[in-house]
């Protein structure tokens, strides 16, 4: 068919639709996330002036430290091996730097997660994280090409879910993290009926 | 040919034939073709014929000594029989009286390969509908793609040398996406040339247009008679078949100046330093080093001159159905780009051509190959080598929306253009740190549904984006960038050649450009119009009050009944309820369009 979208003019959907929408969906998207975003203290950080973040869920937390713990406790068994086993005694060097950087990694998590967020505004979704390397992306729903929703066998032990948003272009990368399994799935309920209405051609 | 009848247009969209109005090839008339005959020796036949004359090569003695025994190698015929009995095949065969088995079986199997060809080119058919060009392959696994003519990127016909001398060429239809091409290989040239023009005049939307037209006169018998003619008028107008006509290109590129800009490059720099190391090595004696890099060396000059040769008869020139870009010398490839299918441009001029002034521009485009398709470089390069004037009339091509004096400010501030004026952001002067040489010329604008990028003060660059295709657009910043309160922007758009990412701007400055470009991206892709370019011509008539295309085409001519208006139409005022009698299903909305 044809990429023509239904409306031929340029208007916005009457906010008011939005309105009713987004108040059922905010309660849906904002059960059990954090509550306030963390961002750069310095003056030169990037913030948007208006506009609420939703964050993700608690849970991603303990997923990702879960993960990142079996990673640690992997590298130390190799290591261990290496070194009583085997005796190669040169194993302590990349084991040590290996285990440094994954302890960093998980002592800047709790900081990390809570830096992820993403606004629902009126024609585009806006995404950020980061704190240290702060990357903020607007994109309109109408680029839409699909939805991913992903969960890995920890994720659906904790109930969450890992949701991308596609664009044409490879480089938009907006992975959504850690949503509730009900948040992931009402975003992408959402964002396909608000994509329908905004479509445009590539 | 073609029913003379055109189609009405409540018929099966599905597989209806395209209105004979539209259509000059008779192969694009809603059937099943095959392609050219010669197809299956010019993808493969070619390879067998080959090894037929490596084999008959090799044996050139034996089949000497057998047909011709007068000039037969003096050998005793003794040795003969040794030498046979030493493994060579044909003797073998020989010495055991098998000559008509092995013959039988030569035969056979230059049978069932010659069959395969046959069969193969036969269960090869293709077909063009009104909304799809079809293409059907394979004997034992059968391959059916269809691709929807709206989302066609670029049509481009290949006649590689061989090819060329039978009369013979490659259409091949671009997609949206990877490996989502479409192609007819073989096609006779004036085939590949009118099909190629159905096509694009069918992706244009000009049949749309033709109905809301008909659809705005009364009844049918009128409908019939305005479309002769307009058919007859179009003919007068252009000529029988005006897409045959050649174009004139806008550029002219001396022979001399592609093959002197050739010369100053890169490779060029790359050659002689390795011809230099060479020499070098070898003026002390060190000779290995011919045997392990002068074929390298020798690869990288074929390289450099195959560059040439493929640039060379170069032409860029508008038609109706978009831009036109012809290259190659022994392999001719055509290209005719529709409008809004580029999604970002770039003018950069390489530091060794700035002696000369010339400069190059690139653009991003859905290429549609798939990603170990190699050959994908020259597509996106729309001019390789020219004057500022060539630039400006290439931009003037690719750019339509553009007005005149508009293109002059994007060449006059943005190419060459070194501080603010043009409405240029730049890196402020605490933050040139980032920048230092470029910190005055580094920055962006945003002008009407543009926007520009500028980089560079030595290796000066220019990419232009149209906001209607921007994807998305991001804003990063690390600690250094928030320190001296400064960050980079970067505009997301399908994958190519051009660099779409700006630095070191001041970050108020850079937020409000964020925020602008977010909001014109939306606002500039929901009044763009192009994918159905030809439609926008009658768009401004206030034929229907329903502008919708889609609600256009699916109306009964004739009848004028009210169509429900859009949903985007129903403007409310902030916080009112929708009004009861019409509440339009969003599930309606999503079958009305059918994805």
């Amino acid at each position: 068919m044809t990429t023509s979208p239904d409306h031929p003019s340029p208007t916005p959907l009457p906010p008011t639709t939005d309105a009713a929408e987004s108040g059922t969906i905010d309660a849906t998207l904002d059960a059990g996330t954090y509550d306030r975003i963390r961002e750069p203290r310095g003056a030169g950080r990037l913030a948007l002036e208006q506009g609420v973040w939703h964050q993700i869920s608690r849970k991603y937390l303990a997923v990702q430290l879960i993960s990142n713990g079996f990673v640690l406790a992997i590298i130390v068994a190799v290591m261990l091996v290496l070194l009583l086993v085997a005796d190669q005694r040169w194993a302590l060097i990349p084991g040590i730097i290996l285990i440094v950087l994954t302890l960093a990694g998980m002592a800047i998590l709790p900081r990390q997660v809570r830096s992820i967020g993403y606004q629902l505004r009126e024609d585009d979704l806006v995404f950020r994280r980061g704190i240290l390397w702060q990357r903020m992306v607007a994109v309109p729903y109408g680029r839409m090409q699909l939805v991913d929703i992903t969960h890995g066998p920890l994720d659906r032990g904790f109930g969450i879910a890992q949701l991308k948003f596609v664009t044409a272009a490879a480089a938009t990368g907006v992975v959504i993290p850690g949503l509730t399994q009900q948040a992931a799935e009402a975003l992408r309920d959402h964002l396909m009926s608000v994509a329908e209405s905004r479509r445009t051609g590539l | 040919m073609t029913d003379p009848v055109p189609n009405p247009p409540t018929a099966d969209a599905g597989v209806s034939a395209p209105p004979a109005a539209l259509v000059r090839s008779p192969l694009s008339d809603g059937e099943w073709h095959r392609l050219h005959p010669l197809t299956p020796l010019l993808r493969g036949g070619l390879a067998l014929l080959v090894v037929l004359g490596i084999v008959v090569a090799n044996m050139r003695d034996r089949l000497i000594s057998i047909f011709v025994p007068a000039f037969a190698p003096d050998v005793p015929i003794d040795e003969w029989e040794e030498y046979e009995a030493a493994g060579d095949p044909i003797g073998w065969v020989l010495a055991n009286n098998l000559v008509l088995i092995a013959l039988l079986v030569t035969v056979g199997v230059l049978a069932v390969i010659i069959g395969a060809f046959y069969l193969s080119w036969r269960f090869h058919t293709f077909r063009i509908t009104e909304d799809d060009v079809e293409v059907r392959s394979g004997i034992l696994s059968r391959t059916q793609r269809r691709a929807p003519l709206d989302r066609v990127q670029g049509v481009n016909l290949t006649r590689p040398a061989v090819a060329r001398l039978l009369g013979a060429a490659k259409l091949e239809i671009v997609g949206a996406g990877a490996d989502a091409n479409v192609k007819l290989e073989y096609l006779s040239t004036g085939n590949a040339e009118t099909i190629r023009a159905d096509i694009l005049r069918l992706a244009s939307g000009q049949r749309l247009a033709e109905q809301r037209a008909a659809a705005a006169a009364a009844g049918g018998a009128r409908i019939a008679v305005a479309d002769t003619v307009a058919r007859g008028l179009t003919g007068l107008i252009e000529g029988d078949d005006a897409d045959a006509a050649e174009p004139e290109s806008v550029v002219r590129i001396p022979a001399g100046r592609l093959i002197g800009s050739q010369f100053a490059s890169w490779g060029t720099v790359v050659i002689l330093a390795g011809a230099t190391a060479l020499a070098i090595a070898l003026s002390q004696g060190v000779f290995w080093v011919l045997f392990a890099y002068f074929p390298a060396l020798l690869g990288f000059g074929a390289y450099w001159v195959r560059t040439i040769v493929r640039s060379l008869r170069y032409s860029i020139a508008p038609t109706r159905d978009g831009v036109r870009v012809t290259f190659g010398l022994l392999t001719t490839v055509s290209e005719i780009l529709p409008p809004g299918r580029i999604h970002a441009v770039e003018i950069t001029q390489s530091i060794l051509w700035r002696g000369f002034g010339w400069w190059t521009v690139r653009i991003n485009r859905m290429t549609g190959r798939s990603a170990s398709d190699t050959t994908t470089d020259q597509f996106t390069t729309v001019l390789p080598v020219g004057t500022l004037a060539d630039v400006e009339r290439v931009l003037g091509l690719i750019l339509p929306s553009v007005a005149e004096e508009e293109r002059a400010a994007i060449v006059r501030d943005g190419v060459l253009g070194g501080s603010s004026a043009g409405g240029y952001v730049t890196t402020p002067r605490r933050a040139r740190i980032v920048r230092p040489l470029s910190w005055r010329r580094n920055g962006l604008a945003i002008t009407g549904d543009l926007l520009m990028l500028r980089r560079g003060l030595i290796w000066r660059m220019l990419a232009v984006l149209p906001l209607a295709r921007l994807q998305s657009v991001a804003l990063h910043q690390g600690p250094v960038s928030r320190a001296l309160r400064v960050a980079s922007l970067r505009a997301h758009t399908v994958s190519g050649p051009v660099l779409t990412a700006v630095a070191g701007i001041d970050r108020d400055d850079v937020i409000a450009a964020f925020e602008r470009v977010a909001e014109l991206a939306v606002s500039a892709a929901a009044s763009d119009r192009s994918h159905r370019w030809a439609e926008t011509t009658d768009a401004a008539e206030p034929v229907l009050s329903s502008p919708s295309p889609e609600q256009a085409r699916f109306a009964v001519p004739g009848t004028s009944v009210p169509l429900p208006p859009p949903v985007g139409a129903t403007e409310l005022p902030p916080g009112a309820v929708p009004p009861p009698p019409y509440v339009p299903p969003r599930a309606d909305d999503t079958a009305g369009e059918g994805r």
